[in-house]
C-alpha cells in the first residue's frame, strides 16, 4: 500500500501531449477511478506509473520514492515497482496454467514451494476459482479469465493495483458480478487501486475518487456524488451523468452558497461554485447546470418547455423539452407526454459555474 | 563517433530502459555484423583497391568487357523470363488453393512444396536426364530424341523455364500467407455490391493480395538471378553464360588471380538485386491495403462444374514439374552402365551400391551437409530469438539499419557471398589463422546467408505477441532475462522451430555456396553431385540425387506426419 504523488507529469508523442502537465495525489488505500473519453490519456497515465513509459517532464513517487523523474531522467523499472496491473486483454500467458500463471510473481520472487502453493490456493479462493488451478487459460470464460488476472495481481501484494478497463470486454450481468469482486476485494485488502474506466456508471458505483481526464488534462478530481452535483467545469458537467448545461447571465448571489438564476420566465435558486461566487464580475461565462432529477413537470411551473421526445426507461420516462431560448433539458416524468405537446417544468435546484475553461 | 552513436541511439518508440541490461542488448548486433557486413566490406574492398591503392582499374577492364554485358543480358533475361514463370504457376496455386473450394489442398500443398526443398542442380540434373537424347526414360519408351541432337534445355528457356519451377514456391509461400489475411467479409461485400467472375478477381482480390504477389515476385527474381545450380548445369554445357556462372569460370580458371574482377562482377549482380530489392519496396510503399475484418473461415469460392477440370490440370502440373522429372532421376540411377538402354530386365542398383558402400565421398557428404544444416539451424534460431525482439520491441536507427542488412547476404548471389567469405577469411588479420579449407568457412557462409530465413518468422511472432503478455511479467518483477525465457521463449517457439526447419532444408541441398568454398574432405552434397555430374559419371551423381530426395522428402512426411502433435506454425508449408 502506498501513497502516490504525481507532480506536473508530461509525455509527448512526438508533438502531441497524451498526458499535459497532470498532478495527481493519490492516499494509501484508496480506490481512485481515471473516467475520461476515448483517446484522452487514460492508459498513458496507466503506464507512466507502472513504469512502462517515461515521463518527458514531471515526477512520479511511490510511498515516498521517486520512480520517475522527467528531468534527471532516472526510472526504477516496472518490475522493480512491486505494482500489479490488470490489462484489459487479460495478458494471461497461454502455456502456463492458471496456478502457475498466479504464482509466476513468487516464482520470480524465489518463494519456496509450499508457501508458493499456498498463497496461490488463497489468492485463488479469493476470486472464487479454487477449482480451475490446472485449467489452461484457454479453458476460461472471459471473466474467469479477468478473475485470473487479478489473482495474478493479488500474490504478490503489490503496493497497488492498476486495472486498465479490466471490465471492457465483458457482457453487462459479468460486469456487475465483476465490478463486486473487485470492490470485495478492494475491502478486504485495502489496496490501493487505481481504475482505468470510460464508462462514468462503473466509475461512479466504484471509485472513493474520480479524475476526469480531458485531451490529456486532469478536469477535476473529487468523490462521484461531488463530481456529479458540483462539476468544476463544461467538460466535467456534460461528460458525467445526464443533463444540461445551459448559459446564463443575470445571477444574484445570495449569501447561504446560493444564488437566484434568471432564466425566461423563471427564477431559479441554484448553488453556486465558490470560486465564480468569490469573483464577481466575471459572470458573462457562467453555465447553469441541470439534472433531471432536478426538474419536474409541473402545471404551475413556470418553465415553459415543448416536448421533443419521449423514452420509455422502465417506471419513468425520460423527456426531451425544448426551452423557448433554444436549448435542450432531459426531463423524468412519470407520464408519457405527446411529442410537440407544450409542458411546464419547476426546477428544484442547480449548479452555477464557470464556463471558462481553467487550463 | 559519439555523434554516431547517439544517431543510431535514438529510438522510434521505446520501452522507456535506460538500464544496465538495455544498453548491453546492442552487442547482439555485433555477430550480426561480423558475418553481414564485413564479408560484403571486404569484397568490395578487393575490385576498388589495385595493390593497395584506391583504383577504378578493376572496374573498368569489367565495364570495358563485352562479355560481361552478355552476361549481364542473359542473366536479365534468364532471371526475368523464369520469374514470369514462377508468378505464373506459383500465384495460379496460391489462389486457387487459398481462395476455392479444391479438393486435397494439403496434399497439393505438400506436393508443390517439394520442388522448393530439392538442390536446383538436381532440378536440372532430372531435366536434363528427362529431355536430352539420352534420356533413359524416354529411351525406354522409345521416344527419346536422335542422338546427335541438341539438348533443348542447353539454352535460354531451358535455364528460364527451370528457373521459374524452382522458385514458383517461393511465390506460392508469399501470396498464400498474404491471402490468408484475406477477410472474406471484403470479397462478400464485393459479391454483394454486384462484382463477380473476372471483375471480382480483377478490381478486388487481385489489389488486395498485391502486397503479397509483388514481395513475392521480387523475391523470386533476386533468387533467380542468384541461382547458380540451374545456370551451370545448363548454361555452362550450352555455352549459355550468366553472371553467376561468368564468375565460376573466371574463378576456376585463373584462381585468386582474378578476385579483382570477380569483386566488380560480384558487384553488380549486387546492384542488380538491391534494386530490384528497392523497387519492391517502393512498390510496396505505395500501397496500404491494410486487411480489416476479422480473419475467419477461409473463403471458398465455388467454382462447380469447372472444379474437376482445374483439379486435374494442377496435379497434371504437379506431375510435369516433380514426377516426370524424378522418375527421369531415377530411371539414370538405374541404368546398369552409361549409355546403355534401360529396360524392366537390365536395371541395377550399382550405382546405390557404389556411392554407398564403395565411395567413401557420399557418406561424408551425408555427414558434412547434416552437420552443417543442423548446426546451421541451432546456432541462428539461438542467435535470431533476443535478435529479433530487440528489432521488434526496442526499435531504434540501429535495429532498422540491421534489418536492412541481414537481407543482403541472402539478396545477394551465393556465389558473391562465398567469394566474400574466402576473402574475409582466408587469413582472419589479428588471430592469423585462416578458416579457408574447412568446414568452419562453409558454416559461418551458411550463417550469413540463412539467418533472414530464421530470423523472419521470429519477428513476425514477435510483432503478432500482445505486448501486455511481457508487461504482465514485468510487473510481476521478470527482469528482462526471465522475461525471455518464461515468456517469450515458449511462445515465439513454434516460429523458431518453423524457422530452424527451413533454415536445415535449405542448407541441407545447399550448393551455390558451397561450391565456391569446398575443399578435399569438406564437400556437401551439393558440391559432390555437381562434381560427379561435372565429371561425366551421370548414373552416380542421379543416384546420390535420388538418395538425397528422398532423404529430404522422407524428412518432410516425417515432420508432416507429426503435425499433429507439433503446435500450430511449426510446418512451414502449413502456416
Ligand atoms: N505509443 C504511442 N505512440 C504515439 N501515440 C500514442 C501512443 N500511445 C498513445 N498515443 C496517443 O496518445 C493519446 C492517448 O492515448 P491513450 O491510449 O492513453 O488513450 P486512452 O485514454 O487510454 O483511450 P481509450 O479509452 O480509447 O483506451 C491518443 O491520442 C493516442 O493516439
Ligand atoms: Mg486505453
Amino acid at each position: 500500500m502506498a501513497v502516490i504523488n504525481l507532480r506536473n507529469i508530461t509525455k509527448q508523442f512526438g508533438d502531441y501531449r497524451a498526458v499535459n502537465n497532470v498532478s495527481l495525489d493519490i492516499a494509501d488505500g484508496e480506490f481512485v477511478a481515471l473516467l475520461g473519453p476515448s483517446g484522452c490519456g487514460k492508459t498513458t497515465l496507466l503506464r507512466l506509473l507502472a513504469g512502462f513509459e517515461e515521463p518527458d517532464e514531471g515526477t512520479i513517487s511511490l510511498a515516498g520514492q521517486v520512480v520517475a523523474d522527467g528531468v534527471s531522467r532516472q526510472m526504477v523499472a516496472p518490475e522493480d515497482r512491486n505494482l500489479g496491473i490488470v490489462f484489459q486483454s487479460y495478458a494471461l500467458w497461454p502455456h502456463m496454467s492458471v496456478a502457475r500463471n498466479v504464482g509466476y510473481p513468487l516464482e520470480v520472487r524465489k518463494m519456496l514451494r509450499a508457501e508458493r502453493d499456498r498463497r496461490i490456493r488463497e489468492a485463488l479462493s479469493i476470486v472464487s476459482l479454487e477449482n480451475y488451478a490446472d485449467r489452461s487459460p484457454s479453458e476460461l470464460s472471459g471473466g474467469q479469465r479477468q478473475r485470473v488476472a487479478l489473482a495474478r495481481c493479488l500474490v504478490m501484494e503489490p503496493r497497488a493495483v492498476l486495472l486498465d478497463e479490466p471490465l471492457a470486454n465483458l457482457d453487462v450481468h459479468l460486469r456487475e458480478t465483476m465490478q463486486e469482486a473487485f470492490l470485495d476485494f478492494h475491502r478486504r485488502t485495502g489496496a490501493t487501486m487505481i481504475y482505468v474506466t470510460h464508462d462514468q456508471a462503473e466509475a461512479m458505483a466504484m471509485a472513493d475518487r474520480i479524475a476526469v481526464m480531458d485531451r490529456g488534462h486532469i478536469r477535476q478530481m473529487a468523490a462521484p456524488e461531488t463530481l456529479y452535483r458540483e462539476p468544476s467545469d463544461q467538460m466535467v458537467a456534460g461528460f458525467v451523468g445526464a443533463g444540461a448545461v445551459l448559459p446564463v447571465g443575470d445571477i444574484t448571489l445570495q449569501n447561504n452558497g446560493r444564488c437566484a438564476v434568471r432564466l425566461g420566465d423563471a427564477d431559479i435558486s441554484a448553488r453556486i461554485c465558490a470560486r465564480v461566487a468569490s469573483q464577481t464580475g466575471a459572470n458573462d461565462a457562467l453555465g447553469l447546470c441541470l439534472r433531471p432529477e432536478d426538474i419536474r413537470v409541473d402545471g404551475h411551473g413556470t418553465l415553459a418547455g415543448k416536448v421533443e421526445d419521449c423514452v420509455y426507461l422502465g417506471g419513468r420516462f425520460r423527456l426531451a423539452v425544448r426551452l423557448a431560448n433554444g436549448h435542450a433539458l432531459p426531463v423524468y416524468s412519470d407520464l408519457r407526454a405527446r411529442i410537440g405537446e407544450n409542458i411546464s417544468l419547476s426546477v428544484r435546484d442547480g449548479w452555477v459555474f464557470s464556463r471558462q475553461e481553467a487550463a | 563517433m559519439q555523434a554516431v552513436e547517439r544517431w543510431l541511439a535514438t529510438s522510434g518508440g521505446n520501452m522507456g530502459g535506460n538500464r544496465f541490461s538495455d544498453r548491453l542488448l546492442p552487442l547482439l548486433f555485433v555477430p550480426v555484423i561480423f558475418i553481414s557486413v564485413l564479408p560484403m566490406l571486404r569484397l568490395a574492398a578487393e575490385g576498388l583497391f589495385v595493390q593497395g591503392m584506391p583504383s577504378l582499374d578493376y572496374v573498368r577492364d569489367v565495364m570495358e568487357s563485352s562479355q560481361t554485358w552478355r552476361a549481364t543480358a542473359h542473366s536479365l533475361y534468364t532471371a526475368a523470363l523464369g520469374t514470369v514463370i514462377s508468378v505464373l504457376i506459383g500465384g495460379a496455386f496460391a489462389f486457387l488453393v487459398a481462395l476455392t473450394d479444391i479438393r486435397a489442398k494439403a496434399a497439393l500443398v505438400f506436393c508443390f512444396m517439394i520442388p522448393m526443398m530439392i538442390p536446383p542442380q538436381i532440378t536440372a540434373l532430372a531435366w536434363v536426364q528427362l529431355t536430352g537424347p539420352s534420356s533413359a526414360l524416354l529411351n525406354a519408351i522409345g521416344m527419346a530424341p536422335a542422338l546427335g541432337s541438341p539438348q533443348p534445355l542447353y539454352s535460354a528457356e531451358g535455364i528460364a523455364l527451370l528457373l521459374g519451377i524452382q522458385h514458383a514456391s517461393i511465390v506460392f509461400l508469399t501470396l498464400r500467407a498474404n491471402l490468408r489475411l484475406l477477410p472474406r467479409e471484403q470479397v462478400e461485400a464485393a459479391r454483394l455490391a454486384g462484382a463477380r467472375g473476372g471483375r471480382l478477381w480483377w478490381q478486388v482480390i487481385l489489389p488486395l493480395t498485391s502486397p503479397g504477389l509483388i514481395a513475392g515476385t521480387a523475391m523470386a527474381f533476386v533468387t533467380a538471378l542468384g541461382n547458380f545450380g540451374i545456370q551451370a548445369m545448363l548454361g555452362i554445357p550450352g555455352n549459355y553464360i550468366t553472371l553467376p556462372t561468368l564468375i565460376y569460370r573466371k574463378l576456376s580458371s585463373f584462381g585468386p588471380a582474378a578476385l579483382g574482377e570477380v569483386s566488380v562482377l560480384a558487384m553488380l549482380i549486387g546492384v542488380i538485386a538491391v534494386i530490384g530489392v528497392l523497387l519492391h519496396h517502393h512498390l510496396l510503399g505505395k500501397r496500404d491495403y491494410r486487411l480489416m475484418g476479422v480473419v475467419g473461415r477461409p473463403l471458398d469460392i465455388r467454382l462447380g462444374a469447372r472444379r474437376i477440370v482445374i483439379e486435374i490440370l494442377l496435379w497434371a502440373v504437379l506431375v510435369a514439374i516433380l514426377v516426370v522429372p524424378l522418375m527421369a532421376l531415377v530411371a539414370t540411377s538405374l541404368v546398369p552402365a552409361f549409355g546403355v538402354r534401360l529396360g524392366f530386365d537390365n536395371f541395377s542398383f550399382d550405382a546405390f551400391y557404389q556411392v554407398l558402400f564403395v565411395q567413401p565421398a557420399t557418406i561424408r557428404a551425408f555427414h558434412n551437409s547434416l552437420l552443417l544444416s543442423v548446426g546451421a539451424a541451432i546456432v541462428l534460431v539461438g542467435m535470431c530469438l533476443p535478435l529479433a525482439y530487440v528489432i521488434v520491441r526496442r526499435p531504434s536507427r540501429l535495429t532498422k539499419l540491421v534489418n536492412l542488412l541481414v537481407e543482403i547476404p541472402y539478396a545477394l548471389p551465393g556465389v558473391v557471398l562465398a567469394i566474400a567469405c574466402i576473402l574475409l577469411f582466408i587469413r582472419i588479420p589479428v588471430l592469423d589463422i585462416s578458416l579457408y579449407g574447412t568446414l568452419a568457412i562453409i558454416f559461418v557462409a551458411y550463417l550469413a546467408r540463412f539467418l533472414i530465413i530464421a530470423l523472419r518468422p521470429v519477428m513476425n511472432s514477435f510483432m503478432q505477441l500482445d505486448p501486455a503478455l511481457e508487461e504482465a511479467a514485468q510487473a510481476c518483477g521478470a527482469g528482462i532475462g526471465r522475461r525471455l525465457r518464461d515468456i517469450l521463449l515458449p511462445l515465439a517457439a513454434p516460429a523458431a522451430a518453423a524457422g530452424a526447419l527451413l533454415v536445415f532444408l535449405t542448407a541441407f541441398n545447399e550448393l551455390t555456396v558451397s561450391a565456391l568454398l569446398w575443399s578435399a574432405g569438406n564437400e556437401t552434397l551439393g558440391v559432390l553431385i555437381f562434381n560427379l555430374d561435372d565429371s561425366g559419371d551421370s548414373v552416380l551423381a542421379s543416384a546420390v540425387a535420388v538418395l538425397v530426395v528422398g532423404v529430404v522428402v522422407a524428412l518432410m512426411t516425417g515432420f508432416q506426419l507429426a503435425s499433429r502433435h507439433l503446435p500450430k506454425g511449426v510446418i512451414p508449408w502449413q502456416s
